[in-house]
């Protein structure tokens, strides 16, 4: 084991040495406050993997999806709460978000998300999730990491936007009240982002229920292309809204919050809309 | 009257008892009240001399509330202060003549109103020893154990019983004491070696216990339990609370008894609202002198640990616990508590900062090699505690801060080599 162990700071050892200066600067200006002596926060990330991760994040971001993201000078310091729109079978939206958050905005940030429980189940990605500062979500610990002033990612579509089939693209699906009770229990903004072009990354035709339920997954979608999780390499456009501050203790009636929860919706569905008729290729 | 008392303080001398010392006849009683007042309270053990009257009546006023005692001293001091001069050249002479059991009449140091009788159950393990060292000079420690306690300070009374028995609890109801810390629980059944499985014996203990309670007008009742019984999963989510559901015996059988004792500690709070229970729920408890699963573990190199998996641990110093306990003690405090150490840290970073290594196993394999030898008596490790080396499950210790005013004392480095 002591060779692997070796071997493994051999490679951080080289990957960090071979960083670009800009990225490393980005990252050694990450807050550190709420680290311990052993370089963790509380919920076990880490910064310092960061500089691991970035050269991995750049290829898909610059070379594989070419990411154009505007709007970026709207992410706030302190606490937020992103909302965006989720697409493409495959979690790679999250992921350029926060590569964009990371590498493009003037005030560099590192986004937290909220993992689905069973991705602890799983040996390395759960480690890697834990370190890289996404966090199994309940709505403790969404709580939790706003109160830390941290920027937090939510999906409200959940994997009813990331599942849905091709000839749904671009809908919007219907949003829940939990990050709206969220946000305004904790005074946090709402950044609206809308992701244009992850929806080609993997054209689903159909979505084979039966056979999903029979293997516990969420969902078993027919993608084209087959075989590997890979996505096809689109053009992502990444658009970032104006903060929205909606005041109140986050207890009102269902009614009050839907209202607000619209709100959301109809900002993220018209920079989708603006967003896809700026388009003028899809790779 | 102070002409009489200096003349006639030779002749009280070999009168003298371990109580006080008597100066004259008349105001006798009076003395005898006001000197009983400034100790922490009267021993039922004491010689009798007539002074049971004035214990019987101080145990009462305890029993009414501690305020009222020190409402009583306060108005006290004034005659104390003049009873001091006449008293000093006999109080000079009764620790000479009679072997000092408490502490001396003129130490007024103690700061509890009144002298309590502790019960500590389990005193002869780790923790039970450091709570008879840090409560037995200003209570009365009655150690209960079914191991033989030869070390013990002189002060600490010990008992070898099997707490199932209906003997103990008579022998128990004797002793009168006013409060109750149960450390005395198997948590290692595998390797425990006695008639009766260890859930038996728990919960048999825990009853023996709660009817002991009941019947000898205890004040306070502090039960360790774990955090553990949360249950570390996938599910649920970090920095658990007090009111979070206990899980652990889902996935690890083995700790049903526990969650069963915390349970039945928790009907004291509605069957016996008169006593102040207070169940503590440390994370992982480390010390150099502990010889629990935690401390074991982290002693052992290499460490083994599942491939792909590198969990948060929260690990909390012997110390700190034993300085939480003492803080339940404390009149008012009742209630449900995690005790949490100084943060929390992946395991891989505790096995660096011991200077240990590490060998990782796949999990499939790990688990299916502890069912087996577990099952077929090979190992004393139950498989579901494998699930501590896969999933976080960190605590929050929010309520024991501010209720209890508990801060750990001992820094992460500390705690991480401790054992």
């Amino acid at each position: 084991m002591a060779i692997s162990n070796r071997l493994w700071t051999l490679l951080k050892d080289w990957a960090i040495d071979h960083l670009d200066p800009e990225v490393a600067a980005r990252i050694d200006a990450i807050p550190r406050e709420h680290l311990n002596q052993y370089g963790v926060d509380p919920f076990g990330f880490d910064p310092e993997i960061v500089k691991l991760i970035a050269p991995v994040l750049m290829v898909l971001y610059r070379t594989y999806f070419r990411a154009e993201a505007r709007g970026l000078e709207n992410l706030p310091e302190g606490r937020c709460l992103l909302v965006s729109n989720h697409s493409g079978q495959l979690p790679f939206d999250g992921a350029m978000i926060g590569a964009a958050c990371f590498l493009d905005a003037p005030k560099p940030r590192v986004l937290r998300s909220l993992v689905e429980f069973w991705s602890a189940e799983l040996p390395f990605v759960s480690t890697f999730f834990n370190r890289a500062g996404q966090v199994v979500g309940t709505p403790a610990v969404a709580r939790r990491l706003l109160e830390m002033d941290e920027a937090l990612m939510v999906f409200p579509e959940g994997v009813r936007g990331l599942n849905k089939p091709f000839s749904e693209r671009y809908k919007l699906q219907g949003f829940g009240n939990g990050f709206m009770r969220l946000a305004m229990s904790t005074g946090t903004p709402i950044v609206p982002v809308a992701v244009v072009g992850a929806e080609e990354q993997a054209p689903a035709v159909a979505d084979i229920k039966p056979v999903a339920k029979m293997l516990g997954l969420p969902a078993l979608p027919l993608v084209l292309p087959q075989i590997l999780p890979l996505p096809l390499p689109v053009k992502y456009h990444i658009a970032m809204g104006a903060p929205m501050t909606f005041e109140g203790d986050g207890n009102e009636d269902d009614d009050f919050i839907a209202g607000h929860v619209r709100d959301v919706h109809r900002t993220i569905q018209h920079m989708l809309d603006e967003g896809r008729a700026r388009r003028t290729s899809i790779f | 009257m102070a002409t009489r008392s200096t003349s006639t303080s030779s002749k009280t001398a070999p009168k003298a008892t371990v109580k006080k010392p008597a100066t004259k006849r008349a105001p006798k009683k009076a003395v005898i009240k006001k000197v009983a007042a400034k100790k922490t309270g009267t021993k039922v053990t004491a010689k009798k001399t007539g002074t049971k009257k004035v214990a019987a009546k101080k145990v009462t006023a305890k029993k009414a509330g501690a305020k009222k005692v020190t409402a009583k001293k306060a108005t006290e001091r004034p005659t104390a202060a003049k009873a001091a001069p006449k008293a000093a050249p006999t109080k000079a002479a009764a620790p000479k003549a009679a072997p000092a059991k408490r502490a001396p009449a003129n130490k007024n140091a103690d700061k509890a109103p009144a002298k309590e009788r502790v019960l500590i159950t389990g005193i002869c393990g780790a923790l039970g020893r450091m709570a008879a060292v840090k409560l037995h000079r200003r209570a009365q420690v009655i150690g209960v154990d079914h191991r033989g306690f030869a070390d013990r300070p002189r002060d600490v009374e010990h008992h070898r019983l099997d707490l199932r028995r209906k003997s103990a609890l008579a022998l128990l109801k004797k002793k009168r004491p006013t409060t109750i810390i149960h450390l005395g629980v198997i948590r290692n059944p595998s390797k425990h070696k006695g008639n009766g499985s260890a859930y038996e014996i728990n919960v048999e203990a825990m009853t023996r216990l709660i009817e002991l309670s009941a019947a000898a007008g205890v004040k306070k009742f502090v039960f360790l339990s774990t955090s553990n019984l949360y249950g570390p999963n996938a599910k649920s989510g970090s920095f658990l609370t007090e009111d979070a559901p206990l899980h652990g015996a889902d996935r690890s059988p083995e700790i049903r008894d526990l969650v069963a004792l915390d349970m039945m500690t928790q009907s004291l709070f509605w069957k016996h609202p008169q006593i102040e229970t207070v169940i503590l729920r440390p994370v992982h408890i480390v010390g150099p002198t502990l010889r629990n699963a935690p401390s074991r573990f982290l002693r052992m190199d290499p460490m083994p640990t599942l491939m792909g998996f590198d969990p948060m641990l929260q690990l909390v110093h012997a110390d700190d616990v034993i300085a939480a306990m003492l803080l339940a003690l404390k009149p008012g405090m009742r209630g449900i508590y995690n005790i949490v150490g100084p943060g929390q840290l992946p395991l891989s970073r505790v096995v660096t900062a011991r200077g240990k290594g590490s060998t990782p196993y796949p999990e499939p394999l790990l688990r299916m090699a502890a069912e087996r030898s577990f099952r077929y008596g090979l190992s004393t490790y139950p498989p579901g505690e494998l699930d501590h080396l896969k999933f976080s499950c960190l605590v929050d210790g929010t309520r024991a801060e501010t209720e209890l005013g508990y801060r750990p004392a001992r820094t992460l480095e500390e705690t991480v080599l401790a054992p």
